[in-house]
C-alpha cells in the first residue's frame, strides 16, 4: 500500500506509525489526490472522517489542515496533512466526499481557513454574528464578548468580557527536573583539583 | 410561458422542541406537508471542549468527555485514553482492559435504553420511556458503584481506570445481567410489532450503503444500511478481541432497522459483559507507574516519594512525548474518534473529537427530503443526536 501512495503525484512523504499511515501532501494536488485515493482499488478510501486544523502561530506556513480517511475494505485509517500559510486558501473537496461540507464549515468557523468552491461556507459552530476564529491560538480562551440578558432593554445584550479575577494559567512546568543543580563555586570542587 | 407559483412555508423547528432532542434549530421548507428543504442551524450548545482541553493537563482533560455526549460517558473517556495511552507508549493491565469492556458496554446499553424509548416516545408511545428508565437506573447504580457518579464518571483514565470494582460487583453484575435479557423481550413486544411503530418507521428515511459510507456515517445507522462495519471487529481495542460477539445488520437502512439494529446489540453487549465477567481475573486495574497514575492512597502516609508523585501529578501532570495520534472507538453512536496532537509539555497542544452525531445529523437534510414533516421527528430521533457531542 505504500508503494502505491508514494506514487500518487504530490504526495510527499509517507510515514509509518502503529496503526495508521501519515501521509504529507501538496495543496496544489489535492482534488487529483483524494480522487485517486478514492478511485484506486488497492486503495479505496471511501470514507471521509474528519477534517481539521492545527495552528502554529510562529511558522511561515502556519496551519496544518488534517485529513483523516478511512478504507471500510482494506480496513485502514490515514491522516493527510498539508501546510497552508495564513491567508492562502485551499480548494474544497466537498465533490469527492460529501461528508466534506460541515467538516470544512467547521474548520473554517473555527480556524478561518477557507475552502475554494464550497457550496455554502458559513459559521456552523459559532453564534450568528460571531467575530474572530476560536481555535487559533491568538484566541483567548476567555473570548471577547460575554451574553447576558437585559432586564431594562428587555433584550439579550452582547458586552465585552469583564473578569473579576485575571484568568491564570499556571506554568507548572517542573523546575527541579532537568534543572542543573548548580550552586555557586561549585565550579571548583570539580575539575583537576 | 406557463408561470409557476411557488408555493412554501419556511418554518422554524426549534430549538426548544421536545422532538428535537436538545437544542437543535431547523428551518424547513415545507409545501403543504412535504418537506422541501430541511436546513439544520447547529452551535447552540457549543461550549468550546476543544479550546478548553488546550489550557487543561491531560488528566483534566477526562471529565470533558463525559460531557459531550451525555448519554454515553464512558465510551468517550475511553477513546481519549486510549489516545494518550497511544502517545504515551504504555499498555494497561488486563483487569483494566476487561472493566472498561464491560463498562463500555453496559454505556452502549444505557444509551440504547435511552435512545429506543426516546424514538419511540417522538412517533406516540409513552410507556418504553417508564419502563426503560427504571431499567437505565438499575445499571447507572453500576456506574455509581465504581465511580462515584452516575453520569460524569471520569472512570477511564490514561493508563487504566480509576479504581478497582468494589467487591462483589462481579457477582451483582452477573445476576443483573441474566435479567436484562427478558425486559429487551418485554420492550420488543411492545415495539417490534405494534403497527403505529411500523406505520411511522418502516420506509422512512432510508439511507443506501454508498451515501451511508460517503456521508461518513458510522455505528447503527452505518450498519442498519447492511455494511458490517464495527470498529469493535474491525480494529479491536482493548479486550474486544477475546470475546465473541454478532454485529447485527440491517437491510433497507430506514428508520426501522436503525431501531432494530439497537435492539439487537444491546443483547449482544449483555453476551460480551458475560464473557467479560467470566474472563476477568484479580489483578492491577492502572498501570504502576507512579509517573503517570497515582499512588496509593497509604504509601503517600508513608513514602515523601509518593507524596511527590501525588503532588506532580496532580499540579503538572504528566509529559507526553510529542507526535500526533488518531484513536478510535465504536460509540453507542458510532465511530468517536480522538485526534490528539502532543507538543511533549503536559498540555495538548491539539485535541479534536470527531463526534458520531456531527456526520449523522448532516445527511438530514438528504434524508428528510421529500418525507413529511412529522418524519422528520422520527429521523432526527432514529439517527440518534445528542448535542452534546455534535456542538463540542
Amino acid at each position: 500500500m505504500i508503494k502505491i501512495l508514494t506514487k500518487i503525484d504530490g504526495i510527499n512523504n509517507v510515514l509509518e506509525n502503529a496503526n495508521l499511515l501519515e501521509i504529507e501532501f501538496e495543496k496544489n494536488n489535492i482534488i487529483k489526490i483524494f480522487n485517486e485515493l478514492k478511485d484506486i482499488s488497492e486503495l479505496n478510501f471511501n470514507q471521509l472522517l474528519d477534517i481539521t486544523a492545527v495552528d502554529y502561530p510562529s511558522r511561515e506556513f502556519r496551519f496544518d489542515i488534517v485529513y483523516i480517511l478511512q478504507s471500510l475494505i482494506n480496513n485502514k485509517k490515514i491522516i493527510l496533512k498539508t501546510f497552508i500559510k495564513e491567508n492562502e486558501k485551499i480548494e474544497s473537496i466537498t465533490n469527492i466526499h460529501k461528508s466534506a461540507d460541515w467538516y470544512e464549515r467547521e474548520c473554517y468557523d473555527l480556524f478561518g481557513i477557507e475552502f475554494i468552491n464550497h457550496p455554502d461556507l458559513r459559521r456552523i459552530m459559532t453564534d450568528y454574528n460571531f467575530e474572530g476564529y476560536p481555535l487559533r491560538k491568538d484566541f483567548p480562551l476567555t473570548g471577547h464578548t460575554e451574553v447576558r440578558y437585559d432586564d431594562l432593554e428587555k433584550k439579550v445584550i452582547y458586552e465585552p468580557v469583564k473578569l473579576t479575577q485575571e484568568f491564570r494559567n499556571f506554568d507548572s512546568e517542573s523546575p527541579w527536573e532537568g534543572m542543573e543543580n548548580k550552586l555557586f563555586g561549585d565550579e571548583k570542587s570539580t575539575g583537576e583539583n | 410561458m406557463k408561470e409557476v407559483e411557488l408555493n412554501t412555508t419556511t418554518i422554524n423547528f426549534g430549538p426548544q422542541h421536545p422532538a428535537a432532542h436538545g437544542v437543535l434549530r431547523l428551518v424547513v421548507e415545507l409545501e403543504g406537508e412535504v418537506v422541501q428543504r430541511a436546513e439544520p442551524h447547529i452551535g447552540l450548545l457549543h461550549r468550546g471542549t476543544e479550546k478548553l482541553i488546550e489550557y487543561k493537563t491531560y488528566l483534566q482533560a477526562v471529565p470533558y468527555f463525559d460531557r459531550l455526549d451525555y448519554v454515553s460517558p464512558m465510551c468517550q473517556e475511553h477513546a481519549f485514553a486510549l489516545a494518550t495511552e497511544n502517545l504515551l507508549g504504555i499498555n494497561v493491565p488486563e483487569r483494566a482492559k476487561y472493566i472498561r469492556v464491560i463498562f463500555a458496554e453496559i454505556t452502549r446499553i444505557l444509551n440504547h435504553l435511552l435512545n429506543i424509548p426516546a424514538y419511540a416516545a417522538d412517533i406516540g408511545a409513552v410507556t418504553p420511556f417508564l419502563w426503560c428508565f427504571e431499567e437505565r437506573e438499575k445499571l447507572l447504580e453500576f456506574h455509581e458503584a465504581v465511580s462515584g457518579a452516575r453520569f460524569h464518571a471520569a472512570y477511564f483514565r490514561p493508563g487504566g481506570v480509576h479504581q478497582d470494582m468494589p467487591e462483589g460487583m462481579e457477582e451483582k453484575l452477573f445476576d443483573h445481567f441474566k435479567t436484562l435479557p427478558k425486559f429487551i423481550d418485554d420492550l420488543e413486544s411492545l415495539l417490534t410489532n405494534n403497527r403505529i411503530l411500523r406505520q411511522r418507521s418502516v420506509d422512512i428515511g432510508i439511507i443506501s450503503k454508498s451515501e451511508a459510507i460517503e456521508w461518513g456515517c458510522s455505528g447503527p445507522v452505518l450498519r442498519s444500511a447492511g455494511v458490517a462495519w464495527d470498529l469493535r471487529r474491525s480494529q479491536p481495542y482493548d479486550a474486544y478481541d477475546q470475546v465473541d460477539f454478532e454485529v447485527p445488520v440491517g437491510k433497507k437502512g430506514d428508520c426501522f432497522d436503525r431501531y432494530l439494529v439497537r435492539i439487537e446489540e444491546m443483547r449482544q453487549s449483555i453476551s460480551i459483559i458475560n464473557q467479560c465477567l467470566n474472563k476477568i481475573k484479580p489483578g492491577p486495574i492502572s498501570i504502576e507507574d507512579n509517573k503517570i497514575t497515582p499512588p496509593k492512597r497509604n504509601q503517600m502516609k508513608k513514602s515523601m516519594e509518593a507524596l511527590i508523585h501525588h503532588f506532580k501529578l496532580f499540579t503538572e501532570g504528566y509529559r507526553v512525548p510529542s507526535g500526533q495520534v488518531y484513536s478510535a472507538v465504536e460509540a453507542p453512536k458510532g465511530e468517536f474518534g480522538v485526534y490528539l496532537v502532543s507538543d511533549g509539555s503536559s498540555k495538548p497542544y491539539r485535541c479534536k473529537i470527531r463526534a458520531p452525531g456531527f456526520a449523522h445529523l448532516q445527511t438530514l437534510e438528504h434524508l428528510s427530503k421529500g418525507h413529511l414533516m412529522a418524519d422528520i421527528a422520527a429521523i432526527l430521533g432514529s439517527l440518534d443526536i445528542v448535542f452534546g457531542e455534535i456542538d463540542r
